[in-house]
């Protein structure tokens, strides 16, 4: 009885904590809306709130939904810092001027692509990531099937992957997108559509979001998935029987970036977070929480299990031309129209 | 109520708003108010007093104005009435014309000069319109309208701007971005995007590619609302007339799937029958049947959808076989009619009105469901995924969203349309009062047969499916096969630490402690407003009573992804701001969950005789009194259904809350979605399995605390009457 009367109170006490704002606040607070996974969100804002003695509320959205939430509270914003989330939202952002330009002291300790991002960005954005675009196959399902297993962009594309090949749709998903702009920058504009409209006729399906396909290479639902290598060690180390592929073409990448959001009602705190999830420190959680992505401060350890870029044959992607608005709409419309439309 | 009473009532909150209550909203919650009466939480006799808000002195010239003739006791309603509708008027207009970077009537900047920055209106705001309200409602029933009485003024113009301001304002919002393009109004962009080829081409018929979204969408919801309904009779029949003995079971099976969070069942069918699904390989492995990808698209959805649709046909159908009366149909079989003929002659007739209305349910709900299409749609695209993905895609198309909001509105109406035209005018009246002893007649046996052959299946897969569901969040990795037990992801999301007292560690408690929060609160609200606003429409008569109705209704027809934008569209700004706030998410839940509870307590005064009503009034009671003493007590099975309903729907939404949610009110749901996106079924399913115990033991405690629900004739006992 006793102790049902304490679970019961200890219930009450609960909503009326969620209920109430926290009482002491020294240090004030901070709000963080996160776009790399959940795992990942919350480790990092615990050892932002242990580290500075500042109360962080965070909310955990895909980029795209992100966007369009500080879009709509561009008049009175809500949101302080915009931390995760691939490149080119976050570019956008900066470019309908949704968020604050902000060089960090920490920009020296860059790897240099995440400093050329910031400079291209006018410093309204910071990368604190990148992951390289690439698939996973699925060994037990290619085993079954005796097919040799596939090195390039090139190999997808042939008759004996067909309705085997699984990649999100770019009109949904960043990752997607950052494909289309690969293969152009890879091949040329003219040979990539001709090899996607190819490689259309072996796509089973395109996911909405983009890190969909390494979960269904992983089960077997798909044989390839298009991902980026990141989301598909992510499985691999889950104990799924997949192969990571970085293609032998050469491949581009993502930029996971961050940015204070214009007008930001704590921005003290703001920069206080900017800087800090630059620092070394801050960087190293990614690996304990699952996240193997490449970290943009050169000091900060690299998860041992990370697919490194020396081993990736990466290209200059140009993130200020592919990232712009135009141009996306010009290729995602020609996408529509040219592969998307075409007999499967 | 006499008109007197409420206008001192609502001078009383004016009061209240003018001098003690904060004007604007509280940015910093609960701790500003240490502040009052100055700062942050200052009412509006410190802002007048200190010439911050100088061009609101009209507020205390316009409530002075109409104290005079309250006061005195004189009527002259239609001063009272004009100035509540002033007031009304001038407080929502200024906050229009001076926002958060001060004058934003460019126009008005002769008279005003510039004035300062002005927030949200707060409680104080809130106070004095609802007096503005109080006194609209005083005045007319001063001069005889509503009959005169000032309560139901109050209810009919109360209601009546809450709906208006909480479901009419934002669908404008959105639908009028339809016809703007790059920030001008352009009607050639609007007729471009309403007959886009992505709705109606009709490529599919000639090629391999797809349709358009409207066809795919119509297509689905017919296929589903068709199956779902004659699932449902199967059941029905069986149940009713069958002389089946699996009451508890057929009862389970049509309370788990309303308890069922989305994505859920989506995911279970993954398992089962995606191409690696554990009855796929057992198909593969045993009967070399190739594995396919058959469960992404229109099957899968389909499937999905039938789960949960099926058993409210079920519900419904089975309380129209039980409400025919038997004596119909022995008259029929004394006449000679053999078993079939009187089921296909007397029977089935009577039960159209039925099965129209679960068509229509299942038509709707197909319509507007975002969960399973997204989780197995694969290439296969309905309108309310198209509507998410135009707004939080990789291309941010608010006008192309909001078209498509309107052919799926278009397409909700036409359905009711359709209705109302094949029930027509004729009658369909059973329940007449006269006795109806006599035996059912039992079914037919080639239909009992075939009722017998969808029913158990339909059973068996139902249990599959809740079976995945149960043991997802306990093993390893079920997608994978991965059948080791685990308390992992329990403990991921449910840990609970002693750290000097209780700790709450799992991820999952902040928004699971929010979710039942807000459902806890919007649930009586939505009962209570939906139960009055029934009785208003069914036993009272006003002028205005369709429009009313009409604005009830509508919030059920759209869609929650639009709903959802509409509501962050029109409430992040002031005069009225509620983004970021818990306040939004109870506002969204109370009026989308509206029309259940208005519908239910229609349904429920019909079975009670006016007469009592008309005693009542007989005796000298007045209309609060009338509905406190009588027909409330009536309407308890009504009651506990509105409130069981939307508490559910509460913790099940996630299309209309995505958008809303914030930092500090996040939702289980969205939580849910998240998991999913990220590929962690696991961890999806286990917390979904906590909510469907929770949301378990919540609906069988108000059916404890109350008393069970029951629909139809004889629901009502007696005893209730001496209550």
């Amino acid at each position: 009885m006793a102790s049902r009367r304490s679970a019961v109170f200890a219930f009450a006490a609960g909503i009326l904590a969620a209920v109430l704002p926290g009482a002491a606040r020294a240090q004030g607070n901070l709000t963080v809306y996160c776009s790399v996974q959940e795992e990942w969100c919350r480790p990092m804002m615990a050892a932002f709130e242990r580290a500075t003695g500042v109360r962080v509320a965070m909310t955990r959205k895909s980029s795209g939904e992100t966007l369009t939430q500080i879009r709509a509270e561009a008049s009175n914003p809500r949101g302080d810092v915009w931390w995760g989330g691939t490149g080119d939202p976050h570019m956008q952002a900066g470019q309908e001027n949704l968020t604050e330009e902000y060089r960090s002291p920490r920009l020296p300790e860059l790897q240099p692509w995440a400093v050329r991002q910031a400079e291209q960005a006018n410093f309204r954005t910071v990368g604190i990531y990148a992951g390289a675009l690439g698939y996973s196959y699925n060994t037990r399902e290619l085993e079954r099937r005796r097919i040799t297993a596939p090195r390039c962009w090139s190999d997808l594309a042939k008759p004996e992957f067909r309705g085997e090949v699984q990649v999100a749709d770019p009109n949904t998903s960043g990752t997607a997108y950052t494909m289309l702009a690969t293969l152009v920058q890879v091949m040329g504009e003219e040979p990539a559509f001709t090899y996607l409209r190819a490689l259309h006729r072996n796509v089973n399906q395109y996911t909405r979001s983009g890190a969909a396909p390494a979960r269904a290479a992983a089960t077997g639902e798909t044989l390839v998935g298009i991902t980026f290598l990141h989301d598909a060690v992510t499985q691999k180390i889950a104990g799924a029987p997949v192969n990571i592929v970085a293609p032998c073409e050469g491949t581009g990448y993502e930029i996971g970036s961050m940015s204070i959001i214009r007008g930001a009602r704590n921005m003290e705190n703001a920069r206080r977070f900017y800087d800090w999830a630059l620092s070394p420190e801050a960087q190293a959680i990614a690996g304990t929480a699952n996240s193997f992505q490449l970290p943009s401060n050169r000091a900060s350890p690299i998860p041992p299990q990370a697919p490194r870029f020396e081993d990736v044959r990466l290209i200059d992607y140009d993130f200020a031309r592919w990232g712009s608005a135009e141009e996306r709409t010009r290729l995602l419309t020609r996408w529509e129209r040219e592969v998307r439309a075409g007999a499967r | 109520m006499g008109a007197l009473t409420l206008g001192r009532l609502a001078l009383a909150a004016g009061l209240l708003g003018l001098l003690l209550a904060p004007w604007h909203g509280l940015e910093g919650g609960v701790d500003a108010l240490s502040a009052w009466p100055g700062g942050d939480a200052a009412p509006l006799l410190a802002l007048l007093l200190d010439g911050s808000r100088w061009w609101l002195w009209p507020v205390v010239g316009l409530l002075g104005l109409a104290t005079i003739p309250i006061v005195a006791g004189r009527s002259s309603g239609g001063l009272v009435a004009s100035t509540g509708l002033a007031l009304l008027a001038f407080v929502l207009v200024q906050g229009q014309a001076i926002g958060l970077r001060g004058l934003r009537w460019e126009w008005l900047a002769p008279l005003l000069g510039a004035p300062p920055a002005q927030q949200a209106l707060g409680w104080g705001g809130a106070l004095v319109l609802a007096a503005a309200i109080g006194l609209i409602s005083a005045g007319l029933a001063q001069r005889g309208r509503f009959g005169g009485d000032a309560f139901i003024a109050f209810l009919v113009v109360g209601s009546g701007a809450l709906l208006l301001l909480f479901v009419f304002v934002p669908l404008i919002v959105i639908l009028s971005a339809a016809a703007v393009e790059d920030g001008h109004v352009a009607p050639g962009a609007l007729a471009a995007r309403l007959a886009a080829p992505e709705a109606w081409s009709l490529a599919c018929v000639t090629s391999h590619q797809g349709c358009g979204v409207v066809w795919n969408t119509l297509l689905l919801a017919i296929l589903a609302a068709v199956s779902s309904t004659l699932i449902g009779l199967a059941f029905a029949l069986l149940s009713a007339r069958g002389g089946v003995r699996a009451q508890p079971a057929f009862r389970a099976m049509t309370m788990l799937p309303l308890i069922t969070p989305p994505f859920v069942v989506s995911l279970a069918l993954i398992v089962l029958f995606g191409r690696t699904g554990l009855v796929t390989t057992a198909l593969w492995e045993w009967f070399d049947i190739p594995r396919s990808r058959w469960i992404y698209g229109l099957p899968g959805v389909l499937l999905a959808q039938a789960l949960s649709q099926a058993p409210i046909a079920f519900v419904l159908l089975e309380g129209a076989v039980r409400a025919i009366g038997p004596s119909l149909e022995e008259a029929a079989s004394t006449m000679g009619a053999r078993r079939f003929t009187v089921f296909r002659t007397v029977t089935w007739p009577l039960l159209r009105p039925a099965v129209a209305a679960c068509l229509l349910l299942g038509f709707v709900e197909s319509l507007a469901d975002f969960g399973n299409p997204l989780v197995l749609g694969g290439d296969f695209d309905v309108l309310s995924t198209r509507i998410f993905f135009a707004i939080a895609g990789a291309r941010h198309e608010p006008g192309r969203a909001a078209a498509l909001a309107i052919l799926l509105l278009a397409l909700t109406f036409g359905a009711f349309a359709l209705q109302t035209l094949w029930l027509g005018r004729r009658r369909y009246t059973t329940v007449t009062g006269k006795g109806d002893s006599g035996a059912p007649a039992p079914l037919p046996r080639g239909l009992r047969i075939a009722c017998g052959s969808v029913a158990w299946p339909w059973m068996a897969f139902t249990a599959a499916v809740y079976g995945i569901i149960l043991i997802g969040g306990f093993v390893h990795d079920i997608g994978r096969g991965d059948m080791a037990f685990t308390w992992r992801h329990i403990l991921t999301g449910f840990a609970v630490e002693w750290q000097d007292g209780m700790a709450f560690r799992g991820s999952a408690w902040d928004s699971l402690f929010t979710t039942i929060e807000v459902a806890a609160i919007s649930a009586p609200i939505t009962a209570g407003l939906g139960i009055l606003l029934a009785w208003l429409l069914a036993r009272q008569s006003f002028p205005g009573r369709g429009t009313l109705e009409f604005l009830t209704m509508l919030s059920f027809a759209i869609p929650g992804t639009v709903v959802g934008v509409s509501y962050i569209m029109a409430f992040n700004e002031p005069p009225i701001e509620l983004t970021g706030t818990a306040l939004i998410l109870i506002l969204c839940f109370v009026f989308r969950n509206l029309p259940v509870g208005v519908r239910g307590g229609i349904a429920a005064l019909a079975q009670i005789d006016k007469s009592l009503d008309e005693a009542s009034a007989t005796m000298g009671a007045g209309a609060l009194q009338t509905l406190r003493r009588v027909v409330l007590p009536l309407l308890r099975p009504a009651i506990v259904a509105a409130l069981a309903y939307s508490f559910v729907h509460a913790m099940t939404a996630v299309s209309a809350v995505i958008f809303l949610v914030s930092a500090r009110h996040n939702l289980a749901t969205v939580y849910i979605v998240g998991r999913v996106e990220a590929g962690e079924m696991a961890l999806a399913i286990a917390y979904s399995t906590v909510l469907i115990v929770v949301m378990l033991a919540v609906v069988l405690g108000i059916e404890r605390l109350v008393g069970r629900a029951q629909i139809g004739r004889r629901a009502a006992p007696a005893g209730n009457l001496v209550a």
